[in-house]
């Protein structure tokens, strides 16, 4: 037997779920995406962002060096030749938080993007192209760091 | 006030490249003091470009990205004589707005 409170704490439960998959698309293009950045998994960044579970595609590159020296400056390009993309992303698997960056796309600039990121360690890194329909893509890449750039 | 940016736009084929260099402590909030106690996160949250006064492109930015950032970006039918803009928005609500012309 149910009380009715109980019912109502499971009903918002459930409304919690449905936004983290992005049926609710209003909350997930919030200006800044505070769960995003603060998510700790890939899989958790794109939970947040209210994108579906991205699959791997060759038609995104991820750019960067095999071997970092200095993990505080890890150069990475994130590009890709797909139409229609929404937003790309740069994800650092092992950092404390996945998420570097969203780049927000307009008509009026190329799909590539270039910048530094801090690596704590070496792991793999993905570039995500997030497409108007809510589809993912990805490329990973695995980026060796010789001296991390997070801590101390 | 923060330092300004530098910013490089030249034409290459019909769009244009912008390179663009903030600067910029990024504390990744991570860090501890001589106390041990944590720094707390001091980065640049929200990057903002503009052609000619529209904008073209923003980006959302965690602390992960390195300090002093570069961020590169190209610029559909942008001419030499355009204008490219690019402000940023910290977490601390600082904020600077610099311009370039395209060369």
């Amino acid at each position: 037997m149910q009380t009715r409170r109980e019912t109502l704490k499971q009903g918002a439960i459930v409304a919690g779920l449905l936004a983290s998959t992005g049926l609710f698309p209003q909350y997930a293009m919030a200006a800044y995406n505070k769960t995003a950045f603060e998510a700790k998994t890939p899989a958790d960044v794109m939970k947040a962002l209210g994108a579906g579970a991205p699959v791997e595609s060759k038609d995104v590159t991820i750019g960067g060096p095999d071997i970092a020296e200095n993990g505080a400056v890890v150069p990475l390009t994130a590009s890709t030749t797909l139409p229609g993309v929404k937003q790309i992303l740069i994800l650092v698997e092992k950092n404390p938080s996945a998420l570097v960056a969203v780049f927000n796309m307009t008509d009026s600039v190329e799909p590539s993007f270039a910048t530094r990121t801090k690596m704590g360690q070496s792991s793999d890194v993905y570039a995500v192209a997030v497409m108007a329909d809510g589809k993912a893509f990805f490329a990973k890449k695995e980026v060796k760091v010789t001296l991390g750039g997070c801590g101390g | 006030m923060a330092d300004p940016m530098r910013i490089r736009a030249q034409v290459a084929g019909n769009n244009a490249t912008v390179r663009v260099l903030m600067s910029h402590e990024m504390e990744s909030g991570q860090r501890k003091d001589a106390a041990g106690k944590l720094v707390p996160a001091w980065h640049i949250a929200e990057v903002t470009a503009t052609h000619n006064g529209k904008t073209v492109m923003t980006a959302e930015w965690g602390p992960a990205v390195s300090k002093n950032p570069f961020l590169q970006f190209t610029v559909k039918g942008a001419k030499a004589g355009d204008k490219v803009g690019v402000s940023w928005k910290d977490n601390k609500g600082e904020s600077r707005t610099d311009e370039a012309t395209v060369s």
